[in-house]
C-alpha cells in the first residue's frame, strides 16, 4: 500500500425523494490498497459505491481522481477513469456468451470479432489465476464463474480500481478463499480494491483499511490491523452490540417431524432432492446448510406441501408427545392448515411466496386467517390488531400499518413475515435464509426470535448460508449437496472447514469423471 | 398447377405485408420494447404515403405525374408517418414510462382512427368512395422485370412482384445481420435481455430503445405502403384488412422466434395460411372463418413447441415488456 490518493469523494450527498441515502460523505482511495467498505443495510455503502461506478449521479458534492476533479454521468465515463464495479446482482446477460459479456458496449468494431477477446482474457486469467471459458454462455454458469466473469470483464475494460458489492455472499467458504487470493494478487498488481461487505471477519483477513458508514454519514475509517470484530460492529451500529449468538439449551425434547426416503423431481424432471431422511425435535433448531440450490427449497417446499413428491417419501408429523403422527405427503397446503398442523413457513422469496408486496400490514396478516369463520366477510379487527402488535413488538419501521409491505425496507419486511408466522404459535417452523440482506441489528432480532419459538418447544428448521452463523445458532446441521443429504452434524462441535467440504463433496462417494 | 402457383404467389403478396410489420416489430422487440401498435404503425405507413402520392399527383396533374417522383414521395412520406407513431410510442413508454400494452393497444386503435379520417378525407376530395387513384405511383410500385423471360410458370412464381417484396427479403437479411454480426447489434441484444447490465456496460439504453422503436416503426409502416399501393394499386379501403395483417405481423415475430431470416419464410407460409380458404372448394361463409384461424393457430402450436423445448436462444428478449429506470430501487 502507498500513500498515493487514487479516488477522493468529497462531501457527497445523495436523496431518494425524502430518503436521504448519503449526507456529506468523505471518503479517500489509495492506490494499491484492499478497503472494506463497512455498515448495515441501508447504510448507504451500495449508493455511495453507484455514484463512484456512474450509475447514479450525487446531488452535491465532487469526486477527484488522481487529484483532478471529475464528472462522472454514466458507467461509460467510470470506465474511461478506469473504474470498474462488481454488482452484487451481476450484471450480466444471460443469452450472450463470457466473451460477448465482455465486449458489451465497448464498440471496439463494427462486426463482432472475438478473436482477440479470447486472446486477451487467456491473458488476464493467466496473471491473477482466474479460470473464465470465453465462448460459455452464461445460463450454463455457476455463480462463481459468474462473479469471475464480472471481474475478469471489469479488468478487461482496464480499471484500476475495482469495486466489489457484497461478493462474497453467494459464495461457498473455498470459493471465498480463492477470490480472496484473486484480490491480493490484484492489490499486488497495484490495483486499489473496495469491497462491500457486513461479514466482519471477511473485512478483518482481506482488508488493509475499512472506513465505516451509519444511516448514510460517513464514521470514520481504521486501518484493519489496529481494530477488532467488537470495535468495527460499534462502530457500525453505533453502540455496544454484543456479538455473541445465544444458543440456550432446552428441556422439552420431542419428535417433531420425521422425514424419510424424500425424493421431488421438478418440472424439468430434474431431481432436485435424492433419498433424503431425517428427523427435527421440537425444542431443538436445526440448521440446514448447502451451496444455495442444493435442494433446500425444495425441501422446505415439500413439507409445506408445495412440491410434488415421488413414491415412497413420508413426511411424518406429531403435534404432541404420544400422538399418532400424521402424514403431510400428497396434501396440499390447505390440507394441512385444516389437519390442525401448526406449521410456519417463511420462504426465501418474501415478497413473492411470503407476503403480497401491493398489500398493506394488515392485509397480508389477514392473508393467513381470512379462511376461518363462516362469515362471507373478512374478518379484519384481528389481523389489524395483531399487524400492530408486530409493529410494535419487533420495532418494524413503517409509516402506518395500511402501507404497502413492498415499500417497507428489506429488514422490516422480513419482520412482519416472521412476526405473522410466529404469531400462530408454530410448532414447526421453517425459515429460508431468513437473515439474507439484513442487517446485523435485525438479523440478532431474527436469531433471538427462533430461540424463543425453540425454547417454547417448536422444531426449528432455519436454512442457512452464513456457515458462522449456522455453527452458533443451530443445535444441529443437516448438509445437503446436490439434493442429498451429505452429512449431519452437531453445531457444538463441527467446524466451518467440515461443513464446507461436507457442501461440495458426498460422502462415500467416488466423484464421477 | 396454375392453382398451386397461384396460392404461392398470393402468399408472396400477402406475406410481404406481414413480414415488413414482422421485421420492424423484431426490431422494435429486440431493444426490449413490445410495440403493440404495429396495425396501428402499418396504417399510419399506408395512409401517409398515400397522401403524398396523391397530394403529388394532383398538384401537378395526372398527366404529368413521374412515377418514380410519386414513388420516392410515397415513401419518404410513409416512413416519416410511422416513425412518427414509433416516437409517440417510444416518448410514452420510454421517456414516461408508460405500460407498453395499453400504451399499443391504444395507438393501434388511434392510428386506425386517423388512417380511415383521412382515408375518408381523401375520397371525398378525389370525389367518392373509390375513387382516389394515384396511378403513376402506383405503376412504379407494381412494375415488373423478368430476368428468366419465357421461363413460364418460374416466372410467375419468381418475378411477378414489385421491387417491395424483394425489398423486404433484403431488409430482413441486413436486420439478421445486424442484430447478430456487429457490435451495436450485440449492445442492442443487450439492452433487451437486460437493460441495466447494458446500462453498466456503458451503452446508452435510452438512445437503442428509441431508434430500434422508431426505425423499427419505419419498416413496420413500410408493410401498409406496399398494401395500398402494390395489393389494392394505390387507393384507399377501410376493410380494416391492414389491420388484420398487423395482428399476424405480431404473431409471426413469435412464429420467427424473434429471428429475421425465420421471418422470410413463415411470413410466405402465414400468407399462404391466411388465403388458403380461397382454394379450398365448398367452404361457407361460416368455415371459411375456421380457415382464417390458421396462422394463429400456427403460433399458438409454435409458442408450445418452443416452451417445450425450452432452448433460450428461442425465448423472447428477457426484459420484454417493461420499462426501465436506472434510479429505481
Amino acid at each position: 500500500m502507498t500513500n498515493e490518493v487514487a479516488v477522493q469523494m468529497v462531501d457527497i450527498t445523495k436523496t431518494f425523494g425524502p430518503v436521504v441515502a448519503n449526507n456529506k460523505v468523505n471518503l479517500t482511495i489509495y492506490r494499491g490498497e484492499i478497503l472494506s467498505l463497512l455498515g448495515e443495510n441501508g447504510s448507504g455503502k451500495t449508493t455511495l459505491m453507484n455514484m463512484l461506478s456512474g450509475i447514479y449521479f450525487p446531488d452535491s458534492g465532487s469526486v477527484f481522481v488522481d487529484g483532478v476533479p471529475v464528472t462522472i454521468r454514466s458507467p461509460k465515463d467510470a470506465f474511461n477513469l478506469h473504474i470498474g464495479m462488481i454488482h452484487q446482482h451481476f450484471k450480466l446477460v444471460d443469452v450472450l456468451t463470457a466473451a460477448e459479456n465482455i465486449i458489451l458496449g465497448l464498440n471496439e468494431k463494427a462486426f463482432i470479432d472475438l478473436k482477440d477477446v479470447r486472446k486477451q482474457v487467456a491473458q488476464i486469467c493467466d496473471r491473477y489465476g482466474f479460470v473464465v471459458n470465453p465462448d460459455k454462455k452464461v445460463y450454463d454458469m455457476s455463480v462463481s464463474e459468474k462473479q469471475t466473469l464480472e471481474i475478469v470483464k471489469v479488468l478487461y475494460r482496464g480499471a484500476d480500481i475495482l469495486i466489489l458489492d457484497e461478493p462474497t455472499a453467494v459464495l461457498t467458504p473455498q470459493e471465498t478463499q480463492k477470490l480472496f487470493h484473486v484480490m491480493r494478487n490484484m492489490k499486488d498488481d497495484g490495483k486499489s480494491i473496495i469491497i462491500i461487505t457486513h461479514k466482519l471477519h471477511e473485512v478483518l483477513e482481506i482488508s488493509d483499511r475499512v472506513a465505516v458508514l451509519r444511516k448514510g454519514e460517513y464514521i470514520g475509517d481504521i486501518a484493519t490491523q489496529l481494530t477488532s470484530a467488537q470495535e468495527l460492529t460499534d462502530m457500525m451500529v453505533g453502540r455496544a452490540v454484543s456479538l455473541n449468538i445465544d444458543r440456550p439449551q432446552c428441556e422439552i425434547k420431542r419428535e417433531c417431524l420425521s422425514v424419510e426416503h424424500l425424493s421431488v423431481i421438478d418440472a424439468d424432471g430434474v431431481k432436485k432432492l435424492k433419498d433424503v431422511s431425517f428427523t427435527a425435535y421440537g425444542g431443538e433448531v436445526l440448521g440446514i446448510a448447502g451451496i444455495s440450490g442444493s435442494g433446500q427449497k425444495e425441501l422446505l417446499e415439500a413439507i409445506a406441501g408445495l412440491q410434488f413428491i415421488q413414491q415412497g417419501g413420508s413426511i411424518l408429523y406429531s403435534s404432541a408427545e404420544g400422538e399418532q403422527p400424521t402424514q403431510l405427503v400428497g396434501r396440499t397446503p390447505r390440507d394441512i392448515k385444516r389437519m390442525g398442523v401448526r406449521l410456519a413457513f417463511v420462504p426465501e422469496d418474501r415478497l413473492g411466496m411470503g407476503l403480497v408486496g401491493s398489500m398493506d400490514l394488515t392485509d397480508n396478516m389477514l392473508l393467513r386467517s381470512y379462511k376461518d369463520g363462516a362469515s362471507p366477510f373478512a374478518n379484519r379487527a384481528n389481523p389489524r390488531n395483531l399487524a400492530k402488535t408486530v409493529v410494535e413488538e419487533l420495532e418494524v419501521v413503517t409509516p402506518s400499518i395500511s402501507t404497502p409491505v413492498r415499500k417497507l425496507s428489506g429488514g422490516n419486511v422480513q419482520k412482519v413475515l416472521v412476526g405473522r408466522e410466529i404469531a400462530s404459535q408454530p410448532s414447526l417452523l421453517m425459515s429460508a435464509y431468513a437473515v439474507r440482506g439484513l442487517d446485523i441489528n435485525t438479523s440478532y432480532t431474527i436469531y433471538r426470535l427462533m430461540n424463543e419459538q425453540k425454547m417454547r418447544g417448536a422444531a426449528v428448521i432455519y436454512v442457512g448460508e452464513d456457515l458462522d452463523v449456522l455453527l452458533e445458532l443451530c443445535d444441529r446441521i443437516l448438509v445437503l449437496c446436490a439434493g442429498e443429504v451429505s452429512g449431519l452434524v452437531d453445531g457444538r462441535n463441527t467446524t466451518k472447514e467440515e461443513v464446507g467440504l461436507m457442501m461440495m463433496h458426498l460422502p462415500n462417494k467416488e466423484v464421477e469423471a | 398447377m396454375t392453382q398451386l402457383i397461384s396460392i404461392l404467389t398470393t402468399a408472396v403478396t400477402f406475406g410481404t405485408v406481414i413480414m415488413y410489420g414482422a421485421l420492424g416489430e423484431i426490431l422494435t422487440e429486440k431493444s426490449g420494447n413490445l410495440n403493440l401498435g404495429v396495425p396501428g404503425i402499418m396504417y399510419l405507413g399506408g395512409i401517409s404515403g398515400l397522401i403524398g402520392a396523391y397530394l403529388y399527383e394532383t398538384g401537378v396533374g395526372a398527366a404529368n405525374a413521374l412515377p418514380v417522383v410519386g414513388m420516392i414521395i410515397a415513401i419518404v412520406c410513409a416512413l416519416a408517418g410511422s416513425m412518427l407513431g414509433g416516437l409517440i410510442f417510444s416518448f410514452l413508454t420510454i421517456t414516461l414510462r408508460t405500460n407498453q400494452n395499453v400504451t399499443g393497444l391504444t395507438l393501434t386503435i388511434i392510428s386506425a382512427g386517423i388512417a380511415n379520417y383521412f382515408g375518408g378525407t381523401l375520397s371525398k376530395m378525389a370525389g367518392g368512395v373509390g375513387q382516389i387513384s394515384v396511378a403513376a405511383t402506383s405503376s412504379a410500385f407494381r412494375w415488373t422485370q423478368s430476368l428468366t423471360d419465357g421461363w413460364g410458370e418460374f416466372d410467375t412464381l419468381f418475378f411477378n412482384y414489385g421491387f417491395m417484396t424483394y425489398l423486404a427479403i433484403v431488409i430482413a437479411i441486413v436486420l439478421s445481420i445486424f442484430i447478430n454480426r456487429t457490435t451495436k447489434g450485440l449492445n442492442l441484444r443487450a439492452v433487451g435481455e437486460n437493460p441495466a447490465t447494458a446500462d453498466a456496460a456503458g451503452i446508452n439504453v435510452t438512445r437503442y430503445k428509441y431508434l430500434a422503436t422508431c426505425i423499427g416503426a419505419g419498416i413496420s409502416g413500410l408493410g401498409g405502403l406496399y398494401y395500398v399501393m402494390d395489393y389494392i394499386k394505390g387507393t384507399w379501403a377501410n376493410d380494416g384488412n391492414i389491420e388484420a395483417l398487423g395482428w399476424l405481423a405480431v404473431a409471426l415475430v413469435i412464429f420467427a422466434t424473434w429471428k429475421s431470416l425465420r421471418g422470410i419464410w413463415s411470413a410466405y407460409l402465414f400468407g399462404a395460411l391466411c388465403w388458403l380458404y380461397y382454394y379450398i372448394p365448398g367452404l361457407t361463409r361460416s368455415t371459411q372463418e375456421l380457415f382464417k384461424m390458421l396462422p394463429y393457430v400456427a403460433t399458438i402450436a409454435v409458442l408450445l413447441f418452443v416452451s417445450f423445448r425450452k432452448r433460450k436462444e428461442d425465448q423472447p428478449p428477457a426484459s420484454l415488456g417493461l420499462s426501465y429506470f436506472r434510479e429505481e430501487r
